[in-house]
C-alpha cells in the first residue's frame, strides 16, 4: 500500500509542476484577451436565468456526450464528464457544466480553441439531488445533455 | 421469451425440467463445454443455517410482478413450483416454521464442498465464482478480519470473486489477503473501482480462461455503491459506480481478445443487472448477487445483440448456482441454468471442511455459544420494512439507550432462528457483525427524521433501479408512519407519529441508532442487544413495527398475510 501511495503523490506533484509551467508558458497571450467571464451567467440563482444568460434555450442533442455519475459518492466532489462528438457538433467554441440544485446553478465555462477536441473532465460541487446540464456551443448554436445525480445520506446497503 | 431467445441468438436451454427435483435432487445432467459454478452473498456461513425468504419484496414500475419481485404462491405460481413441496421451503416464506423443522438447516461450508465436489466429478474444468460479500456477516469473520472465510473458500476452491462487504475490512486488510493469500488461487476482478486521482484500476478488471479448449471471459462488477452504501473512509481514493459504458468497451476488448463466452460476475443487485442486460450488448450471462434474490430459474433479457442471461442465486450458503454452455465452432449451441438449493440433510459433510470449520472455530467457542436468551418467536430479518429480529434490535436499542426512537440499518443479511432456539451469542453476531458497531444517540428533529426515512424509501423505490443501493427500507422502533413506493421522492412518506402523537417538524426527538457511516464513537451494538437480551431471558412475542403501504395495488411482491 505505501508504494502505491508513494506513486501516487510523485505522480500528482508531476501533473502540479506541468500544470505550473503550462499556465507560466504555453497560454499565448492571444489567449488571454479573447476569454471573458460570462459575469450575469455565474451570478444566477436559478436554472433558465443561467441558461438564458448563456445566451439562447439550448436543443438537446445526442452530440453532446456527459458522464455523471447515477448516485454521488461525494457531493463535495462530483466527477463529471464532457465529450462532443464534432462529426455532428462542429467547431465548437464553448462548453457550459449547470447543476440544477445549486444556489448558482453555473458551475463552469469553457472557452474551447479552434480545431481542439473536446474532452472535459472535472469535479463539480452538487448540493442535492437534480439535474446536471452540459451546454455546449457549436457553430453559434447552444445544445445540451443532462443526467440526474442523486446525493443521497447513505448508509443501509445490502 | 423463448421465441425471442430462438430469433435473436441464444439458443433454447437445453432442457425443460419440471421444478420438482428427481430422485436425487443434486443429480444435475451436464450440458456442453463450458461449466460455472455460482455462490453469492454468502456472508460468512461457514455452518448450516436457517434463512426466511421475503414476504414482502416489492417491484416498482418495471419491476412489478415480475421477478424477483414475486413472493410467496406468486413465487411458486410463476416457476410452477409445488406448495409444501422442498423447493417451495427453499424460495419462499410460506409455512415457515413447520417446513423449517420438516427440511433442517441450509447451506453451510461443509455440504456445500460436498456438492461442489459432485458437480465437479461431471464438469471437467468448471470454475467456482464467488460474487462477494464472502468475508462478512459472522463473527469468526469480524474476529478473524476474514481469515476464517479467506481459508475456507482456499479449500472449497473458489476460483474467482469480486466483492461488496469484503471492503468494510478496510482497503489494506482486502490488499494484504489478496496479495499474500490469494494470489495465485483465488482471483479477485472488479471493473469499476478506480483511483479517484487518475482512473486507474485498482483490480483486474476481469480474466481470461480457457475452458475444454473454449476462451471464456469473466468480467468482475463490484457492488457500485460501496462507498455510499458503507463508510467510504474504509476505501480511501477509490471510485466505484455501475460504469456502464467502461463495461461495454470491456466486454468488446475481451471479444476481440477471442472470447466465446463473457460472463458479468456481478454485485449490482437483480434490478440493476435486468437493466444493465437490456442496454449492453455481448454479455452472454450475469450471474448476479447483492439483493439476495434466489430466482430458481435464468431470466432471458433482449438487448441489441442478442439475449443475456440474468441469475441471482440468494444468499447465506443456501443456494449453488449451475451455468453450462455448449459451445461449437465458436458460438454457444445451448445452454442449462440449476438453482440448487442445499439442504444439509441431503448432502453429507466433506470432513476436511469440517475438520477446518471446526479448527478456525475452536479459539471461541466459549464466547460463540454463549446462551443469552430463549426464543417463543421466529426471529427473522429478510422484507422491504422490518423483520422480528430487527424488531427486537430496535427494542433493545430503546430500552438500552432510553429513547423513545431507535432506527436500524435495513441489512439483507442476518440468519433465522425457529421458536424454542437458544439466542447465542454467535445468533447475535450473524445480525450484526460489521466492522463499525457503534450505537450512536442524536437529537433530531421532526424534519430530519421524515428526511431520512425519505432518502432510504427513495434508496429502495426510486424509479430507476441504476438509482437504487439494494438495501431494505431502514428499520424504525417507536416510530410509525405511512409509505407510498409509488410516490416521487419527498412524497412517499407520511403521517409520521410516536405513541399516537403526531411527529412535529421542528420538534426534537432522541434516536438511538447503530452502524453510522460516518466515524463515531459508542457502544458496540452486540454489547447493547446482548445486554439487553441476557436481562429479558425469555423473548415472547414480537410484532415488527411496519408502516402501513399506501397506494400498491396487486403487488404481487407483498404478502398481505404477513
Amino acid at each position: 500500500m505505501n508504494d502505491t501511495t508513494k506513486g501516487r503523490v510523485s505522480r500528482r506533484r508531476l501533473l502540479n509542476w506541468a500544470a505550473a509551467l503550462g499556465a507560466l508558458m504555453t497560454l499565448p497571450a492571444r489567449a488571454w484577451a479573447t476569454v471573458s467571464r460570462p459575469e450575469t451567467a455565474f451570478d444566477a440563482t436559478a436554472l433558465d436565468q443561467a441558461l438564458m444568460a448563456l445566451g439562447q434555450t439550448p436543443t438537446r442533442h445526442e452530440g453532446v456526450i456527459f458522464t455523471t455519475p447515477d448516485i454521488a459518492e461525494n457531493g463535495a466532489v462530483v466527477p463529471i464528464r464532457v465529450e462532443v462528438d464534432q462529426t455532428v457538433l462542429p467547431n465548437v467554441s464553448k462548453v457550459s457544466v449547470l447543476v440544477e440544485m445549486n444556489p448558482n446553478p453555473l458551475a463552469a465555462v469553457f472557452d474551447i480553441a479552434p480545431g481542439t477536441e473536446v474532452y472535459i473532465e472535472t469535479r463539480v460541487k452538487v448540493a442535492q439531488t437534480g439535474n446536471l446540464y452540459a451546454v455546449v456551443e457549436s457553430d453559434g448554436q447552444l445544445f445540451m445533455a443532462s443526467r440526474e445525480t442523486k446525493v443521497t445520506l447513505g448508509g443501509c446497503g445490502g | 421469451m423463448l421465441a425471442l431467445a430462438a430469433a435473436s441468438g441464444l439458443p433454447l436451454p437445453s432442457i425443460a425440467r419440471t421444478s420438482e427435483a428427481p430422485s436425487d435432487p443434486y443429480s444435475v445432467p451436464t450440458v456442453g463445454n463450458v461449466h460455472l459454478m455460482h455462490i453469492t452473498d454468502v456472508h460468512a456461513q461457514l455452518l448450516p443455517v436457517h434463512y426466511r425468504e421475503p414476504a414482502v419484496n416489492i417491484g416498482v414500475h418495471g419491476a412489478r410482478n415480475r421477478p424477483p419481485h414475486l413472493v410467496g404462491e406468486a413465487l411458486l405460481k410463476h416457476f410452477t413450483i409445488a406448495p409444501g413441496s422442498r423447493t417451495a421451503h427453499a424460495l419462499s416464506h410460506l409455512d415457515y416454521v413447520a417446513a423449517a423443522a420438516q427440511y433442517g438447516r441450509v447451506g453451510g461450508f461443509s455440504h456445500i464442498a460436498t456438492l461442489i465436489k459432485r458437480l465437479r466429478a461431471d464438469r471437467p474444468g468448471a470454475l467456482l465464482l464467488d460474487g462477494g460479500d464472502l468475508w462478512q456477516g459472522s463473527a469468526t469473520a469480524l474476529w478473524t478480519k476474514g481469515q476464517d472465510m479467506v481459508d475456507a473458500s482456499q479449500l472449497l476452491g473458489v476460483d474467482i470473486m469480486t466483492g461488496h462487504w469484503e471492503f468494510t475490512l478496510g482497503a489494506e486488510r482486502v490488499m494484504d489477503i489478496l496479495d499474500n493469500e490469494l494470489k495465485g488461487q483465488v482471483e479477485f476482478i472488479a471493473h469499476n473501482v478506480k483511483d479517484m486521482d487518475f482512473g486507474d484500476a485498482v483490480f483486474a478488471s476481469h480474466t481470461l480462461r480457457e475452458m475444454n479448449g473454449v476462451p471464456v471471459a469473466i468480467i468482475g462488477q463490484a457492488f457500485p455503491y460501496t462507498p455510499i452504501a458503507n463508510p467510504a473512509h474504509f476505501t480511501p481514493g477509490w471510485t466505484f459506480g455501475i460504469q456502464e459504458r467502461e463495461l461495454q468497451e470491456k466486454v468488446n476488448e475481451v471479444k476481440a481478445a477471442g472470447a466465446q463466452v463473457v460472463v458479468l460476475l456481478s454485485h449490482n443487485g437483480a434490478d440493476t443487472d435486468i437493466k444493465l442486460a437490456s442496454r449492453l450488448s455481448g454479455i452472454d450471462a450475469i450471474l448476479g448477487g447483492h439483493t439476495h434474490d434466489a430466482i430458481p430459474r435464468a431470466l432471458e433479457i433482449a438487448n441489441p445483440g442478442g439475449v443475456t442471461l440474468v441469475t441471482n442465486a440468494g444468499s447465506n450458503g443456501k443456494f449453488i448456482g449451475v451455468l453450462d454452455f455448449a459451445v461449437r465452432g465458436g458460438r454457444i449451441r445451448d445452454w442449462s441454468y440449476e438453482l440448487l438449493p442445499v439442504f444439509a440433510e441431503l448432502l453429507p459433510p466433506d470432513p476436511d471442511m469440517e475438520a477446518l470449520i471446526a479448527g478456525i472455530r475452536a479459539p471461541f467457542l466459549t464466547r460463540l455459544n454463549e446462551p443469552l436468551a430463549q426464543t417463543d418467536a421466529l426471529l427473522y430479518r429478510r422484507g422491504n420494512f422490518s423483520g422480528s429480529m430487527d424488531q427486537l434490535i430496535c427494542d433493545a436499542l430503546m430500552e438500552e439507550m432510553d429513547a423513545p426512537i431507535a432506527l436500524s440499518p435495513g441489512f439483507r443479511w442476518g440468519t433465522t432462528l425457529l421458536p424454542g432456539e437458544i439466542v447465542t451469542m454467535e445468533h447475535l453476531m450473524s445480525q450484526v457483525a460489521i466492522t463499525y458497531p457503534e450505537v450512536t444517540l442524536t437529537e433530531m428533529t421532526g424534519a430530519r427524521l421524515k428526511q431520512v426515512l425519505e432518502d432510504v424509501a427513495d434508496n429502495l423505490f426510486h424509479p430507476d433501479p441504476y438509482y437504487q443501493q439494494g438495501g431494505d427500507m431502514v428499520r424504525a422502533g417507536g416510530l410509525q408512519y405511512a409509505i407510498a413506493p409509488l410516490a416521487s421522492v419527498g412524497s412517499r412518506i407520511t403521517d409520521l407519529s410516536l405513541n399516537g402523537e403526531p411527529i412535529e417538524a421542528d420538534k426534537t426527538y432522541k434516536v438511538a441508532g447503530w452502524a453510522s457511516i460516518q466515524k463515531t464513537q459508542g457502544e458496540a451494538i452486540w454489547d447493547v442487544v446482548s445486554r439487553w437480551l441476557r436481562r429479558e431471558g425469555q423473548i415472547g412475542a414480537l410484532t415488527p413495527n411496519v408502516p402501513a403501504v399506501t397506494g400498491l395495488a396487486n403487488n404481487l411482491g407483498l404478502d398481505e398475510g404477513c
